[in-house]
């Protein structure tokens, strides 16, 4: 029966110091795999739906017609299954988080190449 | 004749993760009996197969709990794989072991600091969880997540560990390791633990095979029961020993679960020394057709799952027989007799994960 | 785990059947239920690894005696598979009375597909 066996582990840790980081004043650095947003390059998707088909909360909605590809930021998983199936490999996964917000954020993405946009997200 | 009275406990309360409610029925201060009541996280997980086809329901599967979700996604692709005599990499198998017992390890960890936070003993708390941010931050290097990978598919797995990193993780684990032993050192020999855990709530052997229960609690009772010995994926390649304790009170489950921890270094040191060079997925085409039970091993539990499968991209039928429901009876059966206060330390013995019981 | 039997019975054998294993030694592992052509109900048991099924079909109208005499925690089993598909079981020794979930919609596996 100890009463004092945490002893040790009190004396180093406060040899040791915090363990935690000061943030936001020391920010923790991402790794190289950590999921975060999903990006496209939007001048070589071709709007074939694949992405939009496979998505398991249905964030995902491509219009062809209109060649618009956009994305609900809160409804996504990160679970880049619509990297995976692209045919043109335009999407990517970075690996920043969305950034919080407010209400529901629609991302849209407009090529800029078609004739009639005015726009360049 | 003693004053009976009910008292509600939970669904809020600092010890619970997750919610749950008993109505206690109590005797100045005993425990009479116990009637539970789930289904406050009930989300309807098993009726969404009806609109996800088989691939997409992988994320589903995976999003059933947080603590023990590589599990789930693994058991969920092994059944798929079995129904579609689909046959998984070496590598893929070594790798899905590796990170299975990564997250033993981490939810053995939760479990120690929720234990110690349960009978006031802070700092224990604090340290628990600052070695599991260790092993978070392995998860996170590996897969990209930390709780929740996204990294087990039907098939094998996405991710590649390249031998740097397992290097790098087995080095992590020894430095791990050292610090175990201080922190078992306290738990198992401090005199204030031993007074919370020491001879509450005893289950016999007998009474925990009558009762259905699995995991530790089994295993802490006497009864030798751990299907990583039936060798599925990578285990049939690795040596070990199920870790069985025969006094059955909450001292014997902590322990328990406490040398799982050891074990599952050990495991991981193991797998990392002879995993094999290969791909890691192979390509599935096709619906599963077929039918399928699998049992994994989980932190808490064996866990079985069902699926059922028609031919075409959506199933008929996925369930999930999750540990904590198994050990709900278990649970009623050492409440009786117990003093008030230490109900908290019981219920968390059981290591009650209720949104994987009302998925 | 290899070792997987399922073994069709007749609803009137349950009973029978289930002491039998229960002397044999085997534990109930699972109760689940699948709604297709009918509900098939299907008792998991397993003895050191060995793991054996008994499975029928019924209609939902038709009453099934509960196995919580024999192995009392089978009660949680049942009690949700009665409020999610609807199926009767009469004589659970702890009988929540479909207060177990308490969802908003009633038997939610058994909806009758609107045309």
């Amino acid at each position: 029966m100890s009463i004092l066996s945490m002893s040790k582990i009190l004396f180093k840790s406060i040899l040791h110091g915090p363990y935690t980081v000061l943030y936001p004043i020391r920010k923790k650095e991402n790794y190289e795999h950590t999921r975060g947003r999903v990006d496209i390059t939007v001048s070589d998707c071709i709007f074939c739906g694949l992405c939009q088909r496979r998505c398991p909360t249905g964030a995902i909605r491509v219009d062809k017609a209109g060649s618009t590809w956009s994305i609900e930021r809160l409804q996504c998983i990160q679970c880049n299954y619509c990297g995976e199936v692209c045919p043109k490999k335009c999407l990517k996964m970075g690996n920043q988080y969305t950034s919080p917000s407010f209400g529901n954020v629609r991302d849209d993405y407009t090529n800029a190449r078609v004739s009639d946009n005015t726009e360049n997200h | 004749m003693g004053n009976r009275t009910v008292i509600p406990f939970g669904p809020q309360h600092p010890v619970l993760p997750e919610p749950i409610h008993l109505d206690l029925v109590l005797e100045d201060e005993t425990v009479l009996e116990a009637v539970p009541r789930i289904g406050y996280i009930h989300r309807g997980l098993e009726k969404l197969v009806e609109k996800k086809d088989f691939q997409q329901y992988t994320y589903v599967a995976e999003r059933i709990c947080g603590i023990c979700s590589f599990m789930h996604g693994m058991g969920y692709c092994m059944a798929i794989e079995s129904i579609m005599d689909v046959k998984v990499p070496e590598r893929a198998e070594f790798l899905r072991t590796i990170w299975a017992e990564l997250s033993r390890m981490h939810s053995h960890l939760l479990w120690l600091g929720l234990l110690a936070d349960a009978f006031g003993f802070e700092s224990l708390f604090m340290h628990s969880w600052r070695l599991r941010e260790q092993v978070l931050d392995i998860f996170e290097e590996t897969t990209g997540g930390r709780i929740i990978f996204s990294v087990c598919e039907i098939g094998g797995v996405r991710k590649d560990v390249s031998p740097e990193t397992l290097n790098k993780i087995s080095g992590i684990l020894l430095s791990m390791e050292k610090e175990l032993k201080e922190l078992a050192k306290v738990f198992l020999n401090d005199s204030s633990v031993k007074y919370r855990t020491r001879g509450i709530g005893v289950l016999s052997k007998q009474a925990a095979f009558d009762l259905g229960a699995v995991g530790p609690m089994a295993k802490a009772s006497g009864i030798n029961m751990d299907l990583r010995t039936q060798g599925y994926a990578a285990y049939s390649k690795l040596q070990f020993e199920p870790i069985v304790e025969t006094d059955g009170d909450s001292y014997a489950r902590t322990s328990v679960r406490l040398r799982e921890i050891f074990q599952s270094i050990d495991l991981i040191k193991q797998a990392v020394s002879i995993i094999p060079e290969g791909e890691i997925r192979v390509k599935v085409t096709g619906n599963p057709n077929g039918e399928y039970f699998t049992r994994v091993e989980q932190p808490r539990g064996e866990v079985i799952y069902y699926v059922k499968a028609n031919g075409s991209k959506f199933l008929d039928r996925f369930r999930v027989r999750t540990p904590t429901f198994a050990n709900v009876p278990a649970l009623l059966e050492t409440l009786k007799g117990c003093a008030l206060a230490d109900i908290p330390i019981l219920i968390l013995t059981i290591d009650p994960c209720i949104s994987c019981t009302e998925r | 785990m290899e070792q997987q039997i399922i073994k069709m019975i007749l609803p009137n054998e349950l009973l029978a059947e289930t002491l039998h294993l229960r002397n044999d030694g085997y534990r109930l592992a699972a109760i689940s239920c699948t709604n297709k052509d009918g509900m098939e109900l299907s008792y998991s048991f397993d003895k050191d690894y060995d793991f054996l099924n008994l499975r029928f079909v019924i209609d939902t109208d038709i009453e099934i005696e509960s196995i919580s005499c024999i192995y009392f925690y089978a009660f949680l089993y049942e009690n949700e598979i009665k409020e999610l598909f609807g199926v009767k079981i009469k004589d659970i020794l702890m009988d929540f009375k479909d207060n177990l979930y308490k969802i908003s919609v009633k038997t939610p596996f058994n909806m009758k597909k609107e045309e």
